[in-house]
């Protein structure tokens, strides 16, 4: 099956990339395709306690399995709102 | 309810408009603006230049609409406005916008200032400072539950 991975802020600068499709195998949990980029991508794999995960734009639980077509994103900490924290 | 995500400049006058009624007697108005300076990990300050946002768009506006929705559900407020920039933002420039409308002001202050923590905490929008020498994506603290 597929899935499309979305990555932003400072994981779309590590892997030089917006969006990737991928074959993921059934039963695949988000937390396990994060693991599988890391591989790819190395320096991901420091972001891997701070992260949260959302498939087709909810939060889930790491251990949340994916479904063909689902978009999923590693999201690290968020930082909108204004400049004074 | 009005939500924007937009790379223009924020103007408070429209969303002002939106959220005042006849019947309420206070609108609480919270604007974010860039700061020229932030203090890194070392507790070193440091002039900035510039920022940058970068946001899930689809997520971030129906988490913003949640956070809306939660206020309203939870205060007897009246109605509310949230508008929140991206792309590069100069030093005094406004990232982001709160309008609260509600009969009395004590209802209106506290529902902006949840608003404004709760967007702090689920949205999914980063900021990059850029400083002299250098830049860097800040990242909140992770919160436990979203």
């Amino acid at each position: 099956m597929k899935a499309t991975v979305k990555f932003f802020a400072a994981l779309r600068e590590m892997t030089g990339t917006r969006e990737l499709t991928l074959d993921v195998p059934d039963g695949q949990t988000v937390n396990g395709l994060f693991r599988e980029l890391c591989a790819r991508y190395p320096r991901l794999a420091d972001y891997e306690s701070a992260l949260f995960y959302s498939v087709n734009a909810e939060y889930v639980s790491p251990d949340h399995g994916l479904r063909d077509g689902d978009e999923v994103a590693f999201i690290p900490p968020v930082s909108g709102g204004g400049g004074a924290d | 309810m009005l939500i924007e995500i937009t790379a223009g400049p924020l103007a408070p006058e429209p969303f002002l408009q939106h959220v005042r009624r006849d019947d309420s007697g206070a609108v609480a108005l919270f604007l974010g603006v860039v700061r020229d300076n932030s203090v890194d990990a070392a507790g070193v300050r440091r002039r900035v230049l510039y920022l940058e946002y970068d946001a899930y768009l689809e997520m971030a506006e129906q988490k913003l609409r949640e956070v809306a929705e939660e206020a309203l559900s939870r205060w007897p407020i009246t109605d509310v406005a949230i508008a929140h920039r991206i792309g590069r933002l100069e030093i005094g420039e406004t990232s982001l916008l709160v309008a609260v409308s509600s009969p009395h002001r004590h209802e209106a202050f506290a529902a902006c200032h949840h608003i404004v923590n709760r967007i702090k905490e689920v949205v999914p929008i980063w900021k990059k400072e850029v400083w002299e020498g250098g830049e860097a994506w800040i990242e909140g603290e992770p919160v436990g539950e979203k």
